[in-house]
């Protein structure tokens, strides 16, 4: 597949709809073997029609459920610099350009872009720039983003606050403490019967039996 | 006057003692585990957008003894009941006796909105926090950053003030967050038991806080993309 699917979110912004759809930008598409151009462009006033851009294959929209499919259908996603667009297409495994809407005031959404560009999970780039980079960009050099953990959350809080999953109906639970496998119950306190220590709460030590 | 300053300093009195019995409150940490009891009951404090997808995944993490879940949503909130229900039906299917309610209090704040107003909406949402989290007395609140949340940690903070109950408020910070805490997130920088932040540079500028890194998944469930 070859297609290219651009996003800009729950709001507007006709500035990249038009720089994507102008022919330069066409032109840099084709050239590296874009056909298919898809844009969601929410609540902006162009809605590019299906012969907008020779050579290429567009398919405008407003809003989806869900545009997940969308997302992994495509070659290329280009976004606005939201998170949810960011994290649902790093989070697809997509390779991602971001492009910075610079008319708005500096807001803090812009934090997690910077970071996930100096990180290379994305590229990064404005509409007065969007061509060019377009033009030069290198994909392969754009690093996987690893999933969140929110068990980590999960596992911090249990331990913290002696919540064990196993005794909800009350079965006593035994754990391992993995430093010097001593044993201690639910209802004790947090350290180990055989040395006394209490292991830091985040500790890949304690093991659940 | 003499009335006049024999009052005044009487209420003197009071604040301080109250101010003193807040550190109290703040600094003991929790020292009896909720745990400990077999099972801890959360305050889910459920922001639009954004907050909503972070906060289910959060809750979605937990896992059955976390039970009663009590979802506290803001009145103007549309879509994130929906989201709930369907979380709540995902987890029955393993679980039986899983209870879970929700709850709408007034917004404390829209998003830009002017500071004058912002400080009567969030009392106004107080007047509803206070009873409802009085009636609930969760062992833990759980809130990632919206507005809504100030108001109910604040009550949540109130119970354990006046002595009725430890409440844990415990807060994690919008994978947005990279270099700057949200408002909500400063002011309850201080006044939360655990304070997740989810980018080590945060963890580097506030040091009272808790990097376990990323917590945030990427949204598995429908996203919509609806104005």
């Amino acid at each position: 597949m070859t297609t290219v699917f651009v996003t800009v979110g729950t709001t507007r912004f006709d500035e990249l709809i038009e720089t994507v759809t102008s022919q330069e930008a066409v032109q840099a598409l084709l050239a590296r073997g874009y056909k298919h151009l898809v844009l969601q462009v929410g609540r902006g006033s162009v809605l590019p029609g299906q012969d907008s851009c020779p050579g290429m294959t567009v398919h405008s929209f407003r809003f989806k459920d869900s545009i997940a499919e969308d997302i992994q259908g495509a070659d290329l996603v280009i976004g606005h610099a939201g998170a949810g667009s960011c994290l649902e297409a790093l989070g697809a495994g997509q390779p991602l350009l971001v492009v910075v809407n610079d008319r708005l005031m500096d807001n803090h959404q812009l934090e997690l872009a910077r970071r996930l560009h100096a990180d290379s999970h994305l590229l990064y780039c404005t509409c007065s720039t969007l061509t060019q980079t377009l033009k030069t960009m290198d994909l392969s050099a754009l690093k996987p983003f690893s999933q969140g953990r929110p068990e980590n959350f999960a596992t911090f809080l249990d331990r913290a606050e002696s919540v064990f999953p196993g005794d909800l109906d009350g079965r006593q639970v035994a754990s391992q403490c993995g430093t010097c496998s001593g044993h201690w119950r639910v209802g004790q306190l947090n350290r180990c019967l055989s040395t006394g220590l209490v292991p830091p709460l985040w500790s890949a030590s304690w093991q659940t039996l | 006057m003499a009335v006049f300053l024999g009052v005044l300093s009487g209420l003197c009195l009071v604040v301080a003692l109250l101010v003193v019995r807040l550190f109290v409150v703040l600094r003991s940490g929790p020292q009896s585990r909720p745990g400990e009891k077999g099972s801890v009951s959360v305050l889910a404090v459920v922001g639009s957008g954004g907050h909503t997808t972070e906060m289910l995944r959060l809750m979605e993490s937990l896992s059955s003894s976390y039970s009663p879940r009590h979802y506290v949503i803001a009145d103007t909130d549309h879509m994130s009941e929906d989201k709930i229900r369907t979380l709540e039906a995902a987890k029955n299917t393993l679980d039986l006796q899983q209870k879970f309610t929700i709850h709408r209090i007034p917004r404390s704040r829209e998003v830009r909105q002017a500071w004058s107003s912002s400080v009567l909406t969030t009392a106004n949402a107080l007047l509803y926090s206070v009873p409802l989290v009085f009636r609930l007395r969760p062992d833990m609140v759980l809130c990632n950053g919206p507005g809504t949340c100030v108001p109910l940690c604040v009550a949540g903070l109130l119970l354990g003030l006046l002595g009725l109950k430890k409440v844990l408020i415990v807060y994690v910070e919008s994978i947005c967050r990279v270099e700057t805490l949200s408002l909500s997130g400063k002011i309850l920088y201080h006044l939360s038991d655990y304070f997740f932040v989810q980018w080590s540079t945060l963890k580097d500028k506030y040091p009272r806080s808790i990097y376990v890194g990323r917590i945030k998944n990427p949204p598995r469930l429908q996203t919509p993309v609806l104005g």
